[in-house]
């Protein structure tokens, strides 16, 4: 099954088990220099209760995805063409009034950032309840108590609820805006670099309760450059590069043989802990995305660069059950 | 040949006082950011120091390179005692003391040229005339793959890329030929398929010049990949230090065990060590061993006395009742 535009059609109406289907999705941004294509033609599905990671360096356009699915893309920025079908609608459709009803109600978002995204003249406790109330017709009280367990369920105490943030660790603040975006109990959560300023065990601790949301019915998409952090914790992993979805399957089988020579070169430049090896560089550095290497965007680091590589776009190709865009196998 | 030896190395700095702490006059208060620190690094060792952030392992690089001034106890280079030197005296000896800092963009001046930065120092320690040093940096431009390097020679820090600065920041170190580097979180800030080309460079210098290095980092997967031997720091004290493979596949303290639990990695494996609740304030740590608030492993003599690092040279840890596993 072979398409050179780069996407495969498919129908639009996902099966009832897809919660989360993106399709042929360009985010652009218009600078003064040109067109930065962030995210390109790109096409992706997220089960009910997966857990997926999002790995590419910055500038791949992985966190421009991720606020492309919330609607959070500001001028100079636009999506300028595809669909995001979520729970049966495509939210490129829906009224700025319909999508403020989904972000929080039906996805939650948590940033790399927890002071930035806290109100630091607010307690903890008012700020849930603020979330809450704007959603939901209930009273304060209710809603307090409410906030309380929330807190309890990321692992805080819930007399939290009288805390100011600068009161709180990095990890606790980032606890908080977990709580924060579950308040509503959305079905997606989207983490971008949730612990990125955290440090490793509190990290740990962070992705085991990202893990529980999975348990209680959501789906979450990790966003990360840390491979194996994705690898660890996610069902299936994407591996974007320059704006493109390179390499996309279970996470396991990804890692294990990797099919994609950009792939394959960040396993092998990462040192692991419990791996015995020498790592290896990758050549070269991520292309700018306002004049991309023409056909493939990899190709001038690339080891196994083709003629065909170097003039015409590699066509997204099924594999082994997983998803490639890659001439080797076209 | 021992290069570089720290004794009982301790730096407290004082915490501020509102005007009315000073009004009533509060004791001063001081946080411990490094408590009672002694180490060696051999000739061409590189030793990593691992911890959270707050541990105090960048105030133990500083207080090496001369940065900040230890509150106690001694720093030896070659067997010379180099603390508090002052002038002259510091300046010959910090020709062969380094830093690498972690933020490639503010560790440049921005306004001064990419050879000035290896200019300089060349120039400061009266190494080389005006035209040798441009000739010794456009080198050392070329060795650390910056190319064409009279081109970047000329250049300005904006115009560089962030993995591109690092490597000037490299650049500079080495441009004195330095027996002992300190690199700080070199590769945290760079993009992860850079990171291996840059720790490699570091890798490269060490063989070529027969390097001492205090690596710091917060990931152990670095650490592993650079160090020979690995140091672990928990509020201010090292709590185990030996041989990297040895700490890693046998760590004794329940504090690098649950590291290691947590480290991401392909392989990942799950120690099954927990840890507990958060760290403890630095200007108040806990009595006895300052790991007992967190350690699931705690008696109440380890609420009491404090452990001392004990072991064989290739394996020493702080604690009362440390563990004896195999990964």
């Amino acid at each position: 099954m072979t398409e050179t535009s780069g996407t495969t059609k498919k129908p639009l109406k996902p099966p009832a088990n897809i919660l989360l289907r993106i399709h042929n999705l360009s985010t652009h941004y218009f600078s003064r220099r040109g067109v930065l294509k962030a995210v390109d033609r790109v096409s992706m599905d997220l089960k009910k209760e997966e857990f997926v990671g999002i790995v590419g360096e910055s500038g791949c356009g992985k966190s421009t995805l991720a606020f492309s699915i919330m609607r959070l893309i500001l001028p100079p920025g636009e999506i300028v063409d595809g669909e995001i079908i979520f729970n049966g609608k495509n939210l490129l459709k829906l009224s700025e009034e319909e999508m403020r009803r989904v972000r929080g109600k039906e996805i939650g978002m948590i940033f790399q950032d927890p002071m930035t995204s806290l109100d630091p003249l607010e307690k903890i406790g008012d700020q849930i309840v603020e979330t809450i109330q704007m959603h939901e017709n209930i009273g304060k009280k209710e809603a307090l108590e409410k906030a309380m367990e929330l807190l309890e369920s990321v692992g805080l105490s819930g007399d939290r609820v009288n805390y100011y943030p600068h009161q709180l660790s990095g990890g606790q603040r980032q606890r908080i805006m977990i709580a924060l975006a579950i308040a509503l109990n959305p079905n997606l959560l989207i983490a971008d670099e949730p612990t990125t300023a955290l440090d490793v065990i509190v990290q740990e601790k962070i992705m085991e309760i990202l893990k529980k949301m999975t348990r209680e019915g959501r789906s979450v998409i990790l966003i990360t450059h840390d491979f194996s952090l994705a690898a660890e914790k996610s069902d299936k992993i994407v591996i974007m590069y320059a704006g493109w979805i390179v390499e996309m399957g279970e996470s396991k089988k990804l890692v294990n043989e990797p099919l994609h020579p950009y792939t394959r070169g960040l396993i092998n430049s990462v040192p692991d802990v419990w791996i015995d090896r020498d790592i290896r560089p990758m050549p070269g550095f991520p292309p700018d995305l306002i004049s991309p290497p023409e056909g493939c965007r990899f190709h001038p680091r690339c080891p196994q660069a083709m003629e065909k590589c170097r003039i015409k776009e590699p066509p997204v190709v099924e594999v082994d059950s997983r998803m490639v865009k890659c001439w080797l196998y076209g | 040949m021992e290069i570089i030896r720290v004794e009982n190395l301790k730096k407290y700095f004082p915490v501020q006082k509102s005007f009315l702490e000073v009004l009533f006059s509060k004791e001063l208060q001081f946080i411990r950011a490094v408590d009672g620190v002694s180490f060696g690094i051999e000739e061409g060792e590189t030793l990593s120091l691992v911890g959270e952030s707050g541990c105090g392992k960048t105030t133990v690089g500083r207080l090496l390179v001369g940065l900040e001034e230890p509150t106690d106890g001694k720093i030896f280079f070659k067997g010379e005692d180099i603390t508090g030197l002052k002038g002259e005296e510091k300046r010959r000896i910090h020709r062969h003391l380094q830093v690498i800092f972690q933020d490639p963009y503010a560790s440049l001046n921005p306004k001064m040229k990419i050879g000035d930065h290896l200019v300089d120092p060349l120039q400061i320690h009266g190494i080389a005339s005006n035209n040798e040093a441009k000739k010794i940096a456009i080198e050392m431009l070329e060795r650390v793959g910056l190319v064409p390097a009279e081109q970047f020679y000329n250049r300005l820090p904006y115009q560089l890329s962030g993995g591109q600065r690092q490597r000037v920041a490299i650049a500079r170190a080495m441009v004195l030929r330095p027996e002992f580097v300190v690199a700080d979180e070199p590769v945290s800030m760079i993009d992860v398929s850079l990171r291996a080309a840059i720790l490699n460079l570091l890798l490269s210098f060490k063989d070529e010049y027969r390097l001492s290095m205090l690596f710091i980092t917060h990931d152990l997967s670095v650490a592993r990949l650079v160090g020979d031997r690995i140091a672990v720091m928990y509020l201010g004290k090292i709590v185990e230090i030996g041989d990297v493979k040895e700490v890693i596949h046998h760590p004794k303290h329940p504090y690098t065990a649950a590291l290691l639990s947590a480290v991401p990695s392909f392989d990942k494996k799950n120690l099954g060590i927990e840890i507990i609740g958060d760290v403890a304030n630095p200007r108040n740590p806990p009595p006895g061993c300052r790991y007992n608030t967190r350690c699931p492993f705690a008696r109440p003599d380890c609420r009491e006395a404090v452990p001392e690092l004990k072991g064989t040279s290739n394996h020493m840890v702080a604690c009362h009742y440390e563990l004896d596993i195999s990964i």
